[in-house]
C-alpha cells in the first residue's frame, strides 16, 4: 500500500514537471544593480527579447540595493557560494576586487570579439582580465561641462566664448562679481570633480604596472588651479558634499552655481532631480588646459556582469549582450538613460536623434557638442589597485582640497604616499 | 518495594543531573554557535589572508603589522576613542539628572515625559541619521544653521570637521538612547527606601548633600551596569555613524573603528585584515572595562 502511493506520487511529480517544461515556463532570472534608473533599459529590453520567438522566455527579477550594500552583499554571495544572482551590476571602482583569485564572473568574449572594431574598447578593457572580458558598461562617460546660461547672461557671458581653464576661472571672477554667485563647486566627498579633470589634463593615479604617479606634476598642478578657485571663491564645495546629494540638488535646482563638470551620465540628474533647470542647462565640452592634456575624459562605468556558476550563465549572457551591445539596446541607452552608448555605429543616426527628455531639457544640440570630443579620450589604469585609489581620492584627497590649506602639491605628495603603502 | 524505591532515587537523581543542562541547553548551543565559534575563528582568520572560499593562505602576523602601520587605523581609533569618552560622561550623566527630575515628584505628567525621552529609541537609526544629516547640513537653510543664525553664528560645515561631527554624533546618540538610560536609572531610584531620605532630612542634609550622598550610593548598582554598557556601545558605535556619513567618511571624518573593520572586512574585501581589527577592537574593550570595573569596585567582596 505505501509503495504503491510512493510510486502514484513520484508519477505525479514526474507528469507536473513534464507539463511545467511543456507550458513553456520562463526561465527565471536574478539581476542586482545599486542603480533604480539602469532597469528601464533592461526592462525595454527584455519585452523586446521575449517577443522574439527564436528566444527563451525570461522572466528577471530585478533587484535595487544601496551602492555599498548590494557591492558587500554580492562578494559575501562569491565568496561563500551562495545566494548569487544570475546577473549583476557592479560599479568600476569595485570591479578589480572581483577580478581576484578564482575568478566568478563569466567571460563575454564571445559577445565582444566580433563587434570589437565598432566599440569604444578602452571602456572594455576595464573590465577584462587577461583577454577575457567580464562585464559590459552602458556608456563611455566623457566628461563634459554643465552651463546654466541664465547665471552666464546675466553675467554677461556666452558660454561658447570658454576655451580654456583660464577662461573658464576668468569668466568665474566675473560671475562672482555680477551675480555674487560660485562659478562651480568641487566635491569633497567624492572624486567626480578631481578625477575627470585630471585625467583630461594627463594625469592618472597609477601605470597599468601599479606603478603610483598620484603624485606627479601634471596631477598637484591640477589640484592647485582647484585650490585657487576656491582661494578666489569662484569655486565653492558642494553642498552635501558631493553632486549627489538631495542638498547639492535642491541648492543647484534653486539657480546658486553657474555651472558643474560631469561625466555626460549626469544628463539624467539634471533631468530627474532639477526640473526647475529645464531650458537653461547646456551641454559643452570641457574647458582644455594650455599645457597639454585631452579634450576629455572618460568617468565611472558599470560592468554589467553574469556569474559564472549560474545554472542559467548562457542565456544570461546572450541577454545582456542583446541589452547592451546590440544597435537597439545602445539607442535605447540614449533614449532611456540619457548615456553616450559605447557602440560607435550609433552616433550620427537618425534614431539617435528622435525627440526625447534630454533633448527637450537641453536643447537639441547635445552631439553636436560632444561628438567634437569623442577622438580624444585619454585610457584610465583600472588595475588591481584602482579600488584603493579611488578611495584615497574620495576620502583623502577630495576632503583636503576643499577643507585643508595644504598647496596641490602637498596633497598629491600625502595621498601618493598613502597609496604607495598599500601596495609595499 | 526496595527496588522501586532505589529505582525512583536513581531516576531523580538522573533528573536532578540531567534537567539543569536540558533547561540551559538552548542558551549554551546559542552561545558556542553564535559567539564562540566565530570568536575562535576570527582569531584564526586574522592570521589568514583570504581571497575567496577556497584561497586561504597562511601569512602569521602580517596583518596585524599592516593594520598597525595604516594611519586611518590610528585615526579611526582616536575618532572611537574621542566619541566613547565624551559619550561616557554625556549619556551617563544627563539621563541621572533627568531621571532624579523625573523622580522628584515636582514634574506634572512623569509618565508622559518617561515615554517622550523613550520614543526615539523605537526609531530606526537609519531614518534618524539621514534626518540628523539633513538638519545639522553644509547650507546656511540647515536647521542647524538657522539656530546659530538666530544668535547671529556663522554658518557651520557640520559633518566636515571633526570636532562638530563628533559633537553631532554624540547629540543623536543621547537623542536616541537617552530614554533607555532615564528607564534604568529611574528603576534604580525607586528601588532607594525613602525612610532613607527622611532620615537625612532629619539630619538637616541639604538637596545637593541628599543627591551626592543618599541617591548616588542608592543607584550604584544601576550606574554600575549603565557605565559598562555604556562604554561598551561608545565603542562598538557603527549605525549611527554610518547613517550620518553614509559610509563616506571624508577625510576620515566620522569613521570609527567598526566602521574601518567593516570597509576592510567588506568594501575592501579583505577579511584577514578585518578579523585582525576585531581582534585588536576585543583587546582594547576587554581591558577598558576590566579597568572600570576594579576602579568601581565590582570584585570587592560586600560585607
Amino acid at each position: 500500500m505505501k509503495k504503491m502511493l510512493v510510486v502514484l506520487l513520484a508519477a505525479l511529480i514526474l507528469m507536473l514537471s513534464v507539463t511545467a517544461f511543456a507550458d513553456d515556463e520562463p526561465i527565471k532570472l536574478t539581476l542586482w544593480t545599486f542603480q533604480e534608473l539602469h532597469l528601464s533599459l533592461y526592462r525595454e529590453m527584455l519585452d523586446k527579447w521575449n517577443a522574439d520567438p527564436a528566444n527563451p522566455k525570461l522572466e528577471i527579477d530585478m533587484q535595487v540595493y544601496d551602492y555599498e550594500d548590494m557591492h558587500n552583499k554580492l562578494t559575501i554571495a562569491l565568496q561563500t557560494g551562495e545566494g548569487a544572482p544570475d546577473i549583476s551590476e557592479i560599479e568600476i571602482s569595485m570591479y578589480a576586487n572581483y577580478l581576484k583569485g578564482d575568478i566568478q564572473l563569466a567571460p563575454l568574449n564571445e559577445y565582444v570579439e566580433p563587434i570589437a572594431d565598432h566599440l569604444v574598447m578602452s571602456r572594455m578593457n576595464n573590465y577584462a582580465r587577461d583577454g577575457k572580458y567580464y562585464g559590459i558598461d552602458h556608456h563611455i562617460g566623457a566628461t563634459v561641462m554643465f552651463y546654466n546660461t541664465e547665471i552666464l547672461e546675466a553675467a554677461g557671458i556666452d558660454y561658447k566664448d570658454i576655451k580654456t581653464w583660464d577662461d573658464f576661472h576668468e569668466a568665474g571672477k566675473t560671475v562672482l562679481e555680477k551675480t555674487g554667485k560660485p562659478m562651480t563647486t568641487w566635491e569633497s566627498t567624492d572624486c567626480w570633480s578631481i578625477y575627470p579633470i585630471v585625467s583630461q589634463h594627463g594625469g592618472d593615479w597609477l601605470t597599468w604596472d601599479n606603478e603610483v604617479v598620484m603624485d606627479s606634476p601634471v596631477v598637484a598642478s591640477t589640484l592647485q588651479f582647484m585650490k585657487d578657485m576656491l582661494a578666489d571663491g569662484t569655486a565653492v564645495a558642494a553642498p552635501g558634499g558631493s553632486h549627489h546629494t538631495e542638498e547639492y540638488w535642491g541648492w543647484m535646482n534653486g539657480g546658486n552655481c553657474a555651472t558643474v563638470s560631469m561625466p555626460f551620465w549626469y544628463l539624467n540628474r539634471f533631468t530627474n532631480y532639477m526640473p526647475d533647470l529645464a531650458g537653461k542647462i547646456k551641454v559643452a565640452p570641457l574647458p582644455t588646459w594650455p599645457d597639454g592634456g585631452h579634450k576629455s575624459s572618460q568617468m565611472g562605468g558599470t560592468g554589467v556582469s553574469v556569474i559564472a556558476t549560474s545554472p542559467n550563465a548562457e542565456v544570461a549572457k546572450a541577454y545582456i549582450a542583446f541589452a547592451t551591445l546590440s544597435f537597439d539596446g545602445c539607442v535605447n541607452t540614449w533614449k532611456l538613460l540619457g548615456f553616450d552608448p559605447i557602440l560607435m555605429d550609433v552616433y550620427g543616426t537618425p534614431e539617435m536623434q528622435e525627440p526625447n527628455e534630454f533633448f527637450e531639457y537641453y536643447g537639441d544640440d547635445i552631439f553636436t557638442n560632444m561628438m567634437t570630443v569623442l577622438d580624444d579620450i585619454p585610457d584610465t589604469a583600472i588595475t588591481d589597485m584602482y579600488p584603493a585609489a579611488t578611495d584615497i581620492v574620495k576620502a583623502q584627497m577630495a576632503y583636503d582640497l576643499v577643507y585643508t590649506d595644504k598647496t596641490g602639491e602637498e596633497i598629491a605628495k600625502e595621498c601618493a604616499d598613502q597609496l604607495r603603502s598599500l601596495i609595499d | 518495594m526496595q527496588d522501586s524505591m532505589s529505582e525512583r532515587t536513581k531516576r531523580s537523581v538522573i533528573n536532578h543531573k540531567v534537567v539543569p543542562y536540558l533547561f540551559i541547553a538552548p542558551f549554551i548551543i546559542f552561545f558556542v554557535v553564535v559567539y564562540l565559534y566565530p570568536f575562535f575563528k576570527t582569531i584564526i582568520m586574522s592570521f589568514q589572508r583570504i581571497d575567496g572560499p577556497n584561497h586561504i593562505t597562511w601569512i602569521g602576523i602580517s596583518n596585524y603589522q599592516k593594520l598597525f602601520k595604516d594611519r586611518n587605523f590610528a585615526q579611526s581609533l582616536m575618532t572611537t576613542l574621542r566619541y566613547a569618552v565624551w559619550d561616557l560622561i554625556i549619556l551617563c550623566s544627563v539621563p541621572l539628572i533627568v531621571a532624579v527630575i523625573l523622580n522628584s515628584g515636582y514634574v506634572k505628567f512623569p509618565a508622559f515625559f518617561k515615554s517622550v525621552f523613550f520614543i526615539p529609541a523605537l526609531t530606526s537609526t537609519i531614518v534618524a541619521g539621514i534626518v540628523f544629516r539633513l538638519a545639522f547640513g553644509t547650507l546656511e537653510t540647515s536647521i542647524a544653521n538657522r539656530v546659530l543664525a538666530l544668535f547671529g553664528q556663522k554658518s557651520q560645515d557640520w559633518l566636515m570637521h571633526p570636532g562638530t561631527a563628533n559633537f553631532v554624533l554624540i547629540i543623536l546618540t543621547l537623542w536616541r538612547w537617552m530614554g533607555v538610560n532615564v528607564v534604568y536609572y529611574i528603576s534604580g531610584l525607586q528601588s532607594i527606601p525613602p525612610e532613607l531620605y527622611e532620615a537625612a532630612e532629619i539630619d538637616g542634609a541639604s538637596s545637593l548633600q541628599k543627591f551626592f550622598y543618599v541617591t548616588l550610593p542608592g543607584v550604584r548598582p544601576v550606574l554600575i551596569y549603565v557605565i559598562t554598557i555604556t562604554v561598551l556601545g561608545g565603542f562598538a558605535m557603527f549605525t549611527e555613524s554610518v547613517a550620518l556619513f553614509t559610509q563616506k567618511y571624508a577625510g576620515g571624518i566620522g569613521r570609527t573603528i567598526v566602521g574601518y573593520m567593516y570597509q576592510v572586512g567588506f568594501y575592501k574585501s579583505n577579511l584577514g585584515m578585518a578579523s585582525a581589527v576585531g581582534i585588536v577592537l576585543l583587546v582594547i574593550v576587554f581591558t577598558v572595562n576590566f579597568i572600570q570595573l576594579i576602579l568601581m569596585g565590582f570584585f570587592k567582596k560586600e560585607n
